[in-house]
């Protein structure tokens, strides 16, 4: 259960994001994270609130979109889908892949709520 | 590049993005920022420090990780029996509650560090380095990390070591790298241990264990090893021999490397096109990928 630590993670990261630009209010994060990553999404989903509470992010709306599992071969070079235990080429079978997706674990878009600056700049 | 974006604001495109600049918002108000960022960003710049730490000590740091009882302090007893004469080895153990790994480690003379966790399932890399700060790396060529007995969290986690050493018991079952693939595919090296008692678990067949770790695309090498008995460690000793003088190759050529589970982290952030790193972090590290 590392998921409530990945959540606070991603709230400092966000916070950090969202100060920098002066944003009252996270709206929306979302994030790709892909079956290799050692992430559960509906783990993350449940712990998120409780990380969330009383930060600038308390409200955001967390989306996960799942990423598949892509495997590029060094033997016959096909680029094909792949399942998490079995990362085999999926045209030739060769174990030499390279795995171009599935295991991401990304902060990938914030949307947030910035307050008008035009009377702060004057 | 990031035309929504903002993470790359500088003094001169700065009234772009603020206010109502033309950057800025989206139609219904909102400021949207693409961040492809890893999540866990913090504990990998941490990461990186403790390898840069290691690394100007010219410390070999390695992370073992298994299920709870696969036999990670007993492969330590033992490889400390074995090549404590040559090498200076330290150790950070990580468990939920107790000092009875690191004083197991002591009684050989051997200087050990204890994580107590608490409830957390995994070593991070922040709970390493105050490790760090409590042994004397400048007498020590191997640290060992024996981070917490799971088979989940501990993978994902970079701790600034340079390789990832899984160990599977034979009583665990042979199909374990199918079962937990994030942690056998970040392996550089897995040991199948308690092989003894191949004979009494006939079930267990080590081909059949390696078999599934290769259809994860690993090519780290498998090994057959037992505490129990002269020669049963001989491969695993060969190899910390190697990856030890491999490391101090490298570090003559001013390079360093990670495990193979932190390279497709990073190599994911790659892939989502350029990343802009947020806020106070600006390190550059070089790293090599081999």
């Amino acid at each position: 259960m590392h998921e409530l630590s990945l959540c606070q993670a991603l709230i400092d990261q966000v916070t950090r994001i969202a100060t920098d630009h002066g944003a009252s209010r996270v709206d929306r994060i979302l994030l790709k994270v892909g079956p290799l990553s050692g992430v559960e999404p509906s783990l993350l989903q449940h712990a998120y609130p409780l990380a969330a509470t009383g930060t600038i992010a308390e409200s955001a709306e967390l989306v996960i979109e799942p990423a598949e599992i892509r495997v590029h071969c060094h033997t016959c070079g096909a680029d094909t889908q792949a399942t998490a235990n079995r990362l085999l080429c999926g045209a030739c079978g060769s174990f030499h892949t390279r795995l171009t997706s599935g295991d991401e674990m990304l902060l990938a878009n914030l949307e947030l709520i910035v307050p008008d600056q035009e009377d702060a700049d004057r | 590049m990031c035309n929504t974006c903002g993470c790359n604001v500088t003094p001169g495109n700065e009234h772009l993005v603020r206010g109502d600049g033309k950057l800025a918002t989206t139609a219904d108000g909102r400021t949207a920022v693409t961040v492809l960022e890893g999540l866990l960003s913090e504990n990998d710049h941490q990461a990186a420090h403790n390898r840069e730490l290691l690394d100007v000590h010219q410390v070999l740091a390695l992370n073992l990780m298994s299920s709870p009882g696969a036999g990670k302090t007993s492969l330590l007893e033992a490889t400390i029996d074995r090549l404590g004469r040559d090498l200076r080895i330290a150790v950070i153990e990580g468990d939920l509650e107790t000092e009875n790994d690191a004083e197991r480690i002591r009684a050989k003379g051997i200087q050990a560090v204890q994580i107590a966790t608490g409830s957390a399932c995994h070593l991070d890399a922040h709970m390493v380095h105050e490790a760090l700060h409590r042994i004397d790396l400048h007498g020590i060529d191997i640290l060992f990390i024996e981070n917490v007995g799971n088979l989940v969290c501990p993978a994902s986690f970079d701790l600034g070591q340079h390789r990832n050493v899984a160990l599977l018991s034979v009583p665990e079952g042979d199909d374990k790298p199918a079962k937990y693939p994030v942690m056998f595919r970040s392996a550089d090296m897995v040991l199948c241990t308690k092989s003894d008692l191949l004979p009494v678990l006939p079930e267990f067949q080590p081909n059949r264990a390696e078999h599934y770790l290769r259809d994860l695309a690993s090519a780290a090498p498998f090994e057959t090893v037992s505490t129990r008995g002269t020669d049963g460690l001989e491969p695993w000793i060969q190899w910390l021999r190697d990856e030890l003088h491999s490391q101090r190759a490298r570090l003559e050529q001013g390079r360093t490397t990670r495990p193979n589970i932190q390279q497709d982290s990073f190599r994911s952030e790659a892939r989502g096109g350029p990343t802009h790193r947020h806020g106070h972090h600006h390190h550059h590290h070089s790293h090599d990928h081999d």
